[in-house]
């Protein structure tokens, strides 16, 4: 099995590092970063909800503090790196305060909670005209310049994503598979036996938390360099909630589900919206859709059915 | 004319939190009978705005119109139960989930049929001269809202407090399996519970038009504000959705008009005090 694991990676790998002379159009390598950068929130989203059983409904307010305390320090004169570090700082250290109060209450205050917080973040955002420009948003100047490579072609920013992304995954797969990480499998599933064991359950959900919110604030510095502008409405509880239900369509348990999830969402969004207007009415669907009729999301959907397909109809036990 | 402003913004923040006990007391209810955080209750009350908007435009009387609206909300809130949320029961973050993308639909289905313009809501014409009591105006309207929002408190108290199905209710509230096991039927006090907090945002929705217009937006305006009154007077309990709404209503108008730029900071300042001493919230009768 590693080895065809192994295999599918590589060949995963070679595809996503041929993407852009694949496609050569610009329009198309944009959508494929654009695809990466969500991705990377489904990701981060997920080490809640997939491996905590956390379900959180703000997290688009990284984009508001990551996004904004980068592009208010940028403009204030601090260079890109500086920048981008204190503003990664400063939205670690609030994912820090907003885990406290969320996981003051578990299960569904956990998620009223974090949606009122996220709306809070989007309502400070939108009234404080004289910081954020309000509904006008704020205009980042240029992207970064690392190492001296330009980053402004289509290309190339999509290679930096490429490396940024990667390099999440292969934490948050170490996470997943650490530990630590089952640790808070067990947390999710048995918190009272864990406790018993001897383990802050507390202490492990929180951390959880402070680290989904690090990596959500990555994604969040890709989504301002991609866009080089923010506004409110990036970070309203539709963004939340689009971000969350990739992680849940693609299947939560899977580290493939978010990515899955997240292309699915991106391209089927940029596509219908441009032939019709009606995005809203299509995401509140599949929204009712996937939780009703697919709760554990595509990919593990299609591994059972997979396993069903390759393994001999005696044995019918191993799906479930 | 400083007298006048602090009068003014008092009136205001107590009509507003008025309104938000109408939105946030079907919202806590539910949440208490049910373990549903409803989000789709923010949605509901901008149906009940748009609803009485046209309702009126046809020419029909305030009163009726409210509680036509109010009927129409509350029936789609039992379809929203009955056909939807019924079919993933016992999947307690399923159904939040759900509730949210209905929330988005019904939001769209507004755009599209009352367009993005914001609608205001004409108040009834003997109410909108102001009343003037030694010397100083007073918007009447808002006294007539704060008047409704506290019958209904007084009413849902009775309700609550003095009934069989109130009696029911609390029972539910405080232990589902007990209820059910010396027969109450949990199964219609739910559709019932979801009927009445339906049916409270939609006349919400309808009261407050002609104060906040309505408008696409108007929905995630609105649901922050319910949960963070359920947050802070704790779930369940009608005590606390009633202390609950004033605080906020005072917090977020004071707020607007003193610091602008900083009132939704505001109200972020009670919700991590509650949290951190009170996780139950003021009141609350069951765990967040």
């Amino acid at each position: 099995m590693t080895r065809w694991n192994a295999i599918w990676l590589a060949v995963a790998a070679a595809l996503l590092i041929a993407v852009p002379a694949i496609i050569g159009n610009d329009f198309y390598v944009n959508m494929a970063s654009q695809v990466l950068i969500y991705a990377l929130f489904a990701l981060s989203i997920n080490m809640m909800l997939g491996f905590g059983g956390m379900v959180s409904l703000g997290h688009a307010a990284y984009l508001g503090l990551c996004g904004y305390a980068c592009i208010l320090l940028t403009i204030n004169g601090f260079d890109q790196l500086t920048a981008a570090i204190l503003a990664l700082a400063f939205s670690t250290a609030m994912a820090g305060l907003f885990g406290m109060l969320s996981l003051r209450a578990p299960g569904l205050g956990f998620i009223m909670i974090t949606l009122a917080l996220g709306q809070i973040v989007w309502g400070i955002a939108y009234r404080a005209n004289t910081l954020t420009g309000g509904d006008n948003g704020l205009r980042l100047p240029a992207r970064p310049v690392p190492f001296g490579i330009d980053l402004s072609s289509a290309p190339r920013f999509y290679y930096f994503a490429l490396i940024v992304v990667a390099l999440a995954l292969f934490f948050i797969w170490r996470f997943s598979r650490s530990p630590f990480g089952a640790s808070l499998k067990g947390a999710r599933d048995q918190p009272r036996r864990m406790s018993m064991l001897g383990h802050n359950v507390w202490l492990i959900r929180w951390l959880t938390f402070v680290m989904a919110g690090f990596w959500g604030s990555v994604a969040s510095l890709l989504f301002v360099y991609y866009n080089l502008f923010l506004s409110p409405h990036a970070l309203g509880l539709q963004q939340s909630a689009e971000i969350l239900l990739m992680a849940i369509l693609g299947g939560a348990s899977s580290l493939a589900g978010p990515i899955v999830g997240a292309a699915i969402i991106t391209l089927v969004k940029n596509v219908i919206s441009t032939y019709v207007e009606r995005w809203n009415t299509l995401l509140g669907m599949v929204f009712v859709v996937v939780i009703i009729f697919m709760p554990y999301g595509l990919v593990p959907g299609c591994q059972t059915l997979w396993r069903k397909i390759t393994t001999p109809k005696s044995t019918p036990g191993n799906i479930a | 004319m400083q007298w006048q402003f602090w009068i003014i913004q008092t009136l205001n923040s107590v009509a507003f939190g008025g309104l938000l006990f109408l939105l946030s007391s079907g919202f806590s209810l539910i949440f208490g009978l049910m373990r549903i955080p409803n989000l789709a209750h923010g949605a509901f009350f901008m149906l009940g705005a748009y609803f009485g908007y046209s309702l009126l435009a046809r020419g029909g009387n305030f009163g009726l119109v409210a509680r036509a609206a109010g009927l129409g909300v509350g029936l789609l809130g039992i379809a929203l139960e009955r056909l939807v949320l019924r079919q993933i029961s016992g999947n307690e973050q399923g159904q939040v989930l759900v509730t949210l993308g209905v929330s988005f639909i019904i939001a769209d289905i507004c755009l599209l049929a009352w367009t993005g313009d914001p609608m205001p809501l004409p108040a009834p014409l003997e109410l909108r001269r102001p009343l003037f009591i030694a010397g100083y105006a007073f918007p009447t309207y808002r006294l007539v809202v704060l008047a409704i929002a506290l019958v209904a408190a007084v009413g849902l108290y009775f309700l609550m407090e003095r009934t069989r199905i109130g009696a029911m209710i609390r029972a539910g509230v405080d232990d589902m399996e007990m209820a059910r096991g010396v027969g109450i039927p949990v199964s219609r006090l739910f559709t019932l519970v979801f009927l009445l907090g339906s049916a409270l945002a939609g006349i919400g929705g309808v009261l407050g038009g002609p104060i906040l217009n309505a408008y696409p937006g108007l929905d995630a305006d609105m649901l922050p504000l319910a949960l963070i009154v359920v947050i802070l007077g704790g779930a369940g309990s009608l005590l606390g959705a009633f202390v609950g709404s004033f605080a906020v209503g005072f917090l977020y108008n004071f707020g607007i008009a003193l610091v602008p730029d900083l009132a939704y900071f505001v109200l972020f300042l009670p919700m991590v005090l509650v949290l951190v001493f009170l996780p139950q919230g003021l009141f609350g009768r069951v765990q967040l």
